[in-house]
C-alpha cells in the first residue's frame, strides 16, 4: 500500500504545481490585458472623432460616445472591453472596414505562425548537424565555421539579410519570387516557393544559435562515462552521438528555442515587412502608420498571447524531455 | 574601538571590491582576443561618430540632384543615393545616431530598471508583488512589438525612439535587479550596516548597489547592441526616426527600392550596422566572460 500513496502524493502535488502554473499564467494575462487597455487609453486621439471621420453632427458625437461606453469610469470601459476581448469581438478597422479579429485570427496569425515554423525547421535542419560536427571536430575548420555563423547571424539584422538576399537571389539570378504571398496550405509548391527566402531570411539568425547550444551542450556530455560505455559496447559513432548524446541536447535545445521567441517574433516582423507577407508584423507596422489603434492594440495582445502559450509549453516539455524531473 | 573597525571594513569593502573587480575584470578582458577585437571595433566607430563632421567629405542631408545615384567612385566613395546624397558621409553621421540610440535608450532603461528592482528588492511585501507582476506583464510583450506599440503612442522621432526603447527595457532590467538584491539582501554585511543604523540610503549606494553592479552592467553591455538593432528596425520600418536624418535603417530601407539598380544604397549602411553589431556582441560577450565567474572556466 506504501507506494501507492506516496505516487497518490506525488500526483496530487504535480496537479497543484500545474494548478499553479495555470494561476500564474492567467494572471499574467490579466495584467497583459491591463497593459493592452492602457495602451489604448493613453493613443493620442479621440476615438470617436476617428471612427465618425471629418463631417459629424454633434449628437451623433454624443450617442457614439455613450454607445463605446466612453461615460463610465475607467474600470467599467475595462471589463467591458475585456468581455468583448475575449467573445472575440475586437471592432471594425477603420481603413480596410474588416472585422479585426478576422483579419488578426484568421489572416495574418496563420501567415506568421507558418513563416516562423518554416524558419525553425530550416534552422533546426542546418544548425543541429552543424552544432554536432563542431562539437565531434572540436577546434577544426567546421567549428570556427559554426562560430563565424553564430556571430554573423547574431549581427546581421534580418531585414538587412533579406535585402541582400532579394538582391541576389531574386534580382540578379531570378531563382525565388522577392515578394507576395501563397499559402503553401492551399499551393504546397508554389507556396514554399513564396516562402524560401523569407524563411532563409528568418532562418539564418536561428542557425548559429542552435549550433552554439548544440556544440555546448554535446561537448559536457561527450566524455560521460555512459558514452564511453556505449563506445566499448560497440556501438558505431553515429549512434553514440545522436542517440545517447543528442537526448542531453534536447533540453537546452527548447530551452533557447522558447527564450528566443521575441528574437523570433523580432525577426518575423521584419521578414514580413521586407518580403511584404501579410502576417501579423505588416498588420502592425501598417496599424502604427495608420495610427490605427485598435489593430496595433489586437496586435500586441495576439503577440504577448503567443509568448505566453509558447513559455508554458516549453515549461510543460521539460518533464516529457527529462524523465529524471518526472520522477521528482 | 571594535565598532568603529567594523564600520571601517564595511564601508570600505564593497568599494574595494568593485575596483578590484574593475581591475581584475580590465585584466581579463585584456586577455580575450574576442573582447579585444569587439572592443577596437566599437571605438572605431566612436571615434568615427565623434568626428563624423572632420571625416565626411560632404553634408550628410546635402542633396546633389546631378550626381544622384551613383556607384563607388573617387568623388564619392561609397556612391551617392537617390537624393544625390553621399552615402559615405551619411554612413559616418549614422554612427553617431546609432551610438548614441543605443546607449541612451539603455541608459534611460537602466536608470528606471535599476530603480524598480531596487524597490521591488529592497521593500519586498505588496509592494513587490505587485511590481513584479507588472513586470511579468510587460516581459510578455516581446521588445520590438512593445516598443511599436509606444512609437504608435509617441509618435515619430529620434527622442521617442530613445524613450520607447527605455521603456520596453524596465521590465528585463528590473527583473535582473530584483534578482541580484535579492542575493545580496541575505548577506550579512547588509544586516551588520542596517544594524549599526545605516541609513536607507547608504545601505543602497555603498552596500547594495556595488555588489549588483557587474552583473547589470554585463546585461546592459548585451543590450547596447538589441537597442541598436531594435532602433534600427523601427526607421527600417518607418516607425523610427524621420528622414533626412542619416540613419542606417532609414537607408536601408530607402535602398530597398533601388536594390536592383543602385545596391550600395542599403549595402554600405547595412554592412556598417552588421559591423558595429559584432562588435558591441564580441565586446559584451567578453565583459560577460570576464565579470561572469560562472561562464569564465567555458570561455579561458
Amino acid at each position: 500500500m506504501k507506494p501507492d500513496r506516496a505516487s497518490n502524493a506525488i500526483r496530487v502535488d504535480r496537479l497543484w504545481q500545474s494548478l499553479g502554473t495555470l494561476a500564474q499564467t492567467a494572471l499574467v494575462l490579466l495584467v497583459v490585458s491591463g497593459i493592452s487597455f492602457l495602451f489604448l487609453k493613453l493613443s493620442p486621439g479621440d476615438p470617436v472623432s476617428l471612427m465618425l471621420g471629418s463631417d459629424f453632427s454633434r449628437d451623433s458625437y454624443e450617442e457614439l460616445y455613450r454607445k463605446l461606453g466612453l461615460n463610465q469610469p475607467w474600470f467599467q470601459q475595462y471589463f467591458h472591453w475585456l468581455g468583448r476581448f475575449v467573445q472575440g469581438d475586437w471592432g471594425i478597422s477603420y481603413v480596410s472596414r474588416q472585422d479585426i479579429f478576422e483579419l488578426a485570427i484568421l489572416q495574418a496569425l496563420p501567415v506568421t505562425l507558418t513563416l516562423a515554423g518554416l524558419s525553425l525547421l530550416v534552422a533546426l535542419a542546418v544548425g543541429i548537424p552543424l552544432g554536432v560536427l563542431a562539437a565531434v571536430r572540436r577546434n577544426s575548420w567546421i567549428d570556427l565555421l559554426a562560430s563565424a555563423v553564430s556571430i554573423g547571424g547574431n549581427a546581421f539584422p534580418s531585414f538587412y539579410l533579406g535585402v541582400v538576399l532579394i538582391w541576389v537571389f531574386s534580382v540578379d539570378l531570378g531563382w525565388f519570387p522577392s515578394m507576395g504571398y501563397v499559402s503553401p496550405w492551399t499551393d504546397p509548391a508554389k507556396g514554399l516557393w513564396h516562402l524560401v527566402l523569407p524563411a532563409l531570411t528568418l532562418g539564418a539568425w536561428y542557425v548559429g544559435l542552435i549550433a552554439t547550444v548544440t556544440r555546448s551542450s554535446l561537448l559536457e556530455v561527450l566524455d560521460m562515462p555512459y558514452m564511453a560505455a556505449a563506445r566499448a559496447r560497440g556501438e558505431p559513432q553515429w549512434r553514440v552521438i545522436w542517440v545517447h548524446g543528442m537526448r542531453n541536447v534536447l533540453m537546452p535545445l527548447v530551452t533557447v528555442i522558447g527564450l528566443q521567441l521575441g528574437g523570433m517574433l523580432r525577426g518575423a516582423v521584419m521578414t514580413e515587412v521586407v518580403f511584404s507577407l501579410p502576417g501579423l508584423g505588416m498588420m502592425i507596422t501598417g496599424a502604427v502608420q495608420t495610427r490605427e489603434y485598435l489593430v496595433v492594440q489586437a496586435g500586441i495582445m495576439i503577440t504577448a498571447l503567443l509568448f505566453i502559450t509558447v513559455n508554458f509549453l516549453v515549461d510543460r516539455t521539460y518533464s516529457i524531455l527529462d524523465p529524471k524531473l518526472r520522477k521528482k | 574601538m571594535n565598532t568603529v573597525k567594523t564600520q571601517h571594513a564595511a564601508e570600505s569593502t564593497p568599494l574595494k571590491t568593485l575596483q578590484e573587480q574593475c581591475r581584475r575584470g580590465v585584466v581579463l578582458i585584456a586577455r580575450q582576443h574576442k573582447a579585444v577585437a569587439g572592443f577596437l571595433i566599437v571605438m572605431f566607430f566612436v571615434l568615427v561618430a565623434i568626428f563624423a563632421p572632420v571625416l565626411s567629405p560632404y553634408s550628410p542631408t546635402e542633396q546633389i540632384f546631378a550626381d544622384a545615384m551613383q556607384g563607388p567612385s573617387w568623388r564619392h566613395w561609397m556612391g551617392t543615393d537617390s537624393f544625390g546624397q553621399d552615402i559615405l558621409s551619411r554612413t559616418f553621421y549614422g554612427a553617431r545616431s546609432a551610438l548614441w540610440i543605443g546607449f541612451a535608450s539603455v541608459g534611460l532603461g537602466l536608470f528606471f530598471g535599476v530603480a524598480v528592482g531596487l524597490l521591488a528588492g529592497l521593500r519586498g511585501g505588496r509592494l513587490e508583488w505587485v511590481l513584479m507582476r507588472i513586470v511579468d506583464g510587460l516581459l510578455a510583450f516581446p521588445e520590438l512589438i512593445m516598443a511599436m506599440a509606444f512609437m504608435a503612442v509617441l509618435g515619430l522621432g529620434m527622442g521617442n525612439v530613445i524613450m520607447a526603447l527605455a521603456l520596453s527595457f524596465v521590465g528585463p532590467f528590473a527583473r535582473t535587479v530584483r534578482a541580484d538584491v535579492l542575493q545580496v539582501k541575505a548577506r550579512p554585511f547588509i544586516e551588520a550596516a542596517r544594524l549599526m543604523g545605516v541609513s536607507e540610503r547608504d545601505i543602497i549606494m555603498r552596500h547594495v548597489l556595488p555588489n549588483i553592479a557587474s552583473p547589470i552592467l554585463v546585461q546592459a553591455g548585451m543590450r547596447i547592441s538589441i537597442a541598436i538593432l531594435l532602433a534600427s528596425g523601427l526607421s527600417f520600418l518607418g516607425l523610427g526616426v524621420v528622414p533626412p536624418t542619416p540613419d542606417w535603417g532609414l537607408m536601408i530601407a530607402e535602398g530597398r527600392g533601388f536594390i536592383s539598380m543602385a545596391p550600395w544604397m542599403a549595402g554600405m549602411p547595412g554592412l556598417a550596422l552588421a559591423a558595429l553589431l559584432v562588435g558591441l556582441n564580441l565586446l559584451a560577450e567578453g565583459l560577460r566572460d570576464a565579470l561572469d565567474p560562472s561562464t569564465r572556466g567555458g570561455a579561458a
